[in-house]
């Protein structure tokens, strides 16, 4: 779907790479990325739009600018995709210098989550690579006066065989620019036998920066004469200020001003909250400033938000019949002749990001232009946001992209970057907003609470004649659109509308819930608490019919085979379903993988110490996992050992891949231990990391093995797909050591384990 | 005023002696490389070390910092990389990066005052230092690797 063109001559480009450099661009049309608004935050028509993009850039000492125009989190994606194209063009990649993209639509999706970088962008970076390759080849062949067919490339050099001629990429550079680009029919794409990177992987190409202090990212950006604010926000969403007395705050040493920050109209979506500003010479003066703030607040529509309250709520409706979202056979015709009926409640609470950089931004109003420093997963929407709120066109609103401590979902949302242009057009000068982690906490775009009901009759071997599953949580939507109650495809699809057991009678439906807080998307997202229910309640089905979890599990999914979702909504997380159609033949397959390299079939569960096991695709990767645990007398849990298998097609960074994996495991073990937002009276009751515990080194699992599926099938997702299965196996895994079920998370507040 | 010495630099500082050294290290003298996590002792990313000992510097005011020898992230590997970074690197430690300054510098603190320690010792000491990415089997890793290095 990628058609490239020449564009040297644009003006964005000079600012690039600069002149003389030969400069390929390509005009991509992304893939239609989940369902609707909720996932980015972008409309259709964004989508829709032909989006020109640059990539690569070579200049005549022979450097190689790659452009990464996505997000780096930590999963190494700012230099596996270039690494890609590095590949594809044959360069050397000692000689690549990656140039990180502003927030641009040309560059088609930059909205860095989904799990779907290297998916969405492969074969472009693969073409790109290819192309410039193709005209270097050219370059030379015309240099030589012999025919392009004769040539060939070794590492950054064009080679003529027969004569023994070499010319380097960058003595070729200003003749292969005077050159058209290649149409794509002409396009040669190595083999992935020929591969030089794909496969085999790079380590970061910031590493040394990373473990020397040098690397930059948002906390750390600077503008001159910048000044620091800290805003005090709305305890409850939906709030606004009712009296501000600003006196104190302005006698601490150091702080300017007071700015207030209008109210948003709703839906909130990726507006500012709202509230009031203190500005400071240094972030220190501003969070005092602050603190001596006197307001008072008019709580809106939220106050009696208590999610103790809304617990019951959501439980009360996970029990009444809901919107149906996939049915096959008639479940409502089993159930009463059945004999064996098990049913099961299962909860998830809100969970917010915390990744280790509090939000933060830096931003310059001038001349009608913004220019903005941000650690965004989002740049994209970052300036539609700006756009919007300061009432000036996108195009000028420049959005650069640090390095991000962590991202998880929540950088994708750029109201921060959004308070510091608003706040910078009120004060005529660049102003860096700086969250707490406070802030971070109480203002985040919390992973849906969720309500969960399972019910299955089972035969006399324990197997499922009838299967019914009714989730309910506040979705993602709400966010966009404030009337919103019902899941969208793009989440139920996530481990509830693709559960993939044969069995002749399923019924899947959805509540509805409304929501109160802002709701996004975490990491995993909605595969967090359908895991969890679903794999699970397995787990116990199982346990009931004196199974082995294992073959119990290969049992329900049944033989090999594609899902098939005709007459059902399932956006397949965007992408084609004859490209990646759900396979339960892979499911199989890593099952039987970590059945075997964790020893499963040896393993003996017993009082104290015990394995678990669960199984899930998402973001079109298949995992498989087991869990040791022990747990001693006095309830404490130890995770000694891990073992993770995937399958997620064909994986061009391994080592990167590992790293994500052996990280969802940890991400996995805080949800389970102590991952809970709760609020009452529409005020979130967790502030810090005393209150909102993440697993530390003592907590994790002791050692994590990935075993990572030789594949050529398209290359899915990694970032997420670890962290679903862990949760559900880690629980199965306590089940099986203390005979107690968990059915609510985290472990902290459940009063069996708590 | 506060006299005090960072990285080897004599420095004074003549602001509210309350501001925590972190702020003082990033907003004043722009040495970025010590992060901001929790403001609470809670993370350990703004670590640092004062007289050789691993400090929490968003807790510390500049009082506190007074007539101390106070040595950053960036100092570490002015000179060539620490066995402790080289380590990191080879073990391929960080994913995002944000925590591993101060993970690094504490694990300098922890190997100087126990060259081998164990799993139970390295987990002890280093729980203190949180890793959203979860990087903490590396860090293990690497810490071993870098204690027979310096061995």
């Amino acid at each position: 779907m990628s058609h490239i063109e020449n564009v040297s001559r644009r003006r964005f480009l000079k600012g690039a790479f600069g002149a003389g450099a030969l400069i390929l661009a390509v005009r991509y049309i992304p893939p239609v990325f989940g369902q609707a608004i909720a996932m980015d935050g972008q409309t259709d028509a964004d989508r829709a739009t032909l989006r020109p993009n640059l990539f690569v850039g070579i200049q005549q000492d022979g450097t190689v600018y790659i452009v990464a125009h996505r997000s780096e989190m930590g999963t190494v994606v700012r230099t596996t995709l270039p690494l890609v194209l590095a590949d594809e063009l044959d360069a050397d990649w000692t000689r690549v210098k990656i140039d990180q993209a502003i927030g641009d639509k040309r560059y088609g999706d930059q909205n860095t989550d989904g799990s779907h970088s290297i998916r969405s962008f492969f074969d472009t970076l693969r073409e790109c690579g290819a192309a410039a390759r193709w005209m270097l080849i050219q370059a030379a062949a015309l240099q030589w006066n012999v025919p392009a067919s004769e040539c060939s490339t070794e590492l950054h050099t064009v080679v003529h065989k027969a004569t023994g001629r070499r010319l380097g990429y960058g003595d070729l550079a200003s003749g292969a620019a005077r050159l058209p680009v290649p149409k794509n029919e002409q396009i040669q794409l190595k083999k992935p036998s020929e591969w030089r990177y794909i496969g085999k992987g790079m380590t970061s190409y910031d590493l040394e920066k990373l473990c020397t202090g040098k690397a930059i990212y948002g906390m750390d950006a600077r503008m001159d004469g910048m000044v620091y604010a800290s805003i005090e926000r709305p305890p409850v969403f939906g709030g606004k200020v009712k009296t501000l007395d600003d006196q104190e705050a302005l006698k601490v040493a150091g702080v300017h001003q007071t700015v207030s920050i209008d109210p948003f109209k709703p839906p909130a979506a990726f507006q500012p909250l709202g509230g009031v500003a203190v500005i400071a010479d240094n972030t220190w003066a501003a969070f005092q400033g602050r603190k001596k703030l006197k307001i008072t607040w008019d709580d809106g529509p939220n106050e009696s938000y208590d999610s103790v309250e809304y617990k019951k709520e959501l439980r009360e409706t996970a029990h009444k019949p809901g919107k149906l979202v996939r049915n096959v056979g008639d479940s409502d015709k089993a159930f009463p002749t059945a004999k064996n009926v098990f049913e099961a409640d299962y909860y998830v609470p809100l969970l917010a990001h915390a990744a280790m950089e509090p939000l933060v931004a830096l931003a310059e109003f001038k001349d009608g232009k913004v220019t903005a420093w941000a650690p965004t997963q989002n740049p994209q929407a970052a300036q539609a946001i700006v756009s919007s709120k300061l009432g000036i066109p996108i195009e000028d609103v420049i959005c650069h992209v640090t390095l991000l401590g962590g991202g998880f979902g929540r950088k994708s949302k750029p109201d921060y970057v959004a308070e510091a242009a608003v706040l910078s057009k009120k004060l005529g000068r660049p102003v860096k907003v700086v969250w707490t982690r406070e802030d971070d906490i109480k203002f985040d775009y919390y992973n849906a609470v969720a309500a969960m009901y399972l019910k299955a009759a089972v035969d006399e071997k324990g197997k499922p004649t009838a299967w019914l599953q009714r989730s309910v949580f506040p979705p993602i939507s709400s966010t966009f659109d404030v009337n919103a109650v019902y899941g969208d495809p793009g989440h139920l699809q996530q481990g509830w509308t693709d559960v993939p057991y044969d069995l002749p009678n399923i019924r899947l439906e959805n509540g509805p819930a409304q929501a109160h807080v802002r709701i996004g998307w975490l990491r995993s997202v909605a595969n967090i608490y359908h895991a969890f229910g679903v794999q699970c309640f397995t787990d116990e089905l199982a346990h009931r019919a004196n199974r082995d979890p294992v073959e119990y599990m290969l049992d329900l999914i049944g033989p090999p085979r594609t899902l098939d979702f005709t007459n059902v909504d399932y956006p397949n997380y965007g992408a084609d379903y004859k490209t990646y159609p759900w396979e339960t033949g892979r499911l199989r397959q890593v099952i039987e993988m970590v059945a075997d390299k964790s020893g499963w079939a040896k393993k003996k569960s017993g009082k104290g110490h015990a394995f678990g096991f669960a199984a899930h695709r998402s973001f079109l990767t298949y995992v498989a996992t087991v869990v040791e645990v022990e747990v001693s007398d006095d309830g404490e849990i130890r995770i000694p050992r891990v073992d993770t298998a995937v399958d997620a097609g064909l994986v061009v960074n391994p080592e990167a891949t590992r790293a994500q994996f052996e990280g969802a495991v940890v991400f996995g073990t805080s949800i389970v231990r102590s991952g809970e937002i709760t609020a009452k009276n529409g005020v979130i009751q967790q502030s810090n990391f005393n209150d909102y515990p993440v697993a530390r080194m003592n907590e994790v699992p002791v050692k994590t093995n990935v075993y990572i599926t030789e594949s050529a099938a398209a290359p899915a997702g990694v970032g997420e797909p670890g962290v679903p299965p862990f949760v559900a196996a880690f629980c199965n895994a306590i089940f099986a050591a203390t005979g107690k079920r968990v059915r609510e998370l985290p472990l902290s507040s459940n009063s069996m384990f708590g | 005023m506060v006299k005090l010495k960072v990285n080897g630099i004599d420095r004074t500082f003549d602001g509210d002696p309350n501001m925590p050294l972190l702020w003082y290290l990033r907003d004043i003298l722009g040495l970025t490389g010590t992060k901001f996590g929790c403001g609470m002792a809670l993370c350990g990313a703004c670590t640092v070390h004062k007289n050789g000992e691993a400090i929490r510097s968003c807790v510390t005011p500049m009082s506190a910092a007074a007539a101390s020898e106070i040595r950053t992230i960036e100092d570490v590997g002015a000179n060539g990389l620490h066995a402790v970074q080289q380590a990191w690197m080879e073990t391929n430690v960080p994913q995002c990066g944000y925590c591993q300054s101060g993970q690094i510098m504490q694990a300098i603190s922890l190997l100087k005052s126990n060259p081998h320690p164990t799993d139970q010792e390295i987990d002890d000491t280093m729980a203190g230092n949180i890793c959203r990415c979860g990087t903490y089997q590396r860090i293990r890793q690497a810490i071993k690797l870098a204690a027979g290095k310096i061995a």
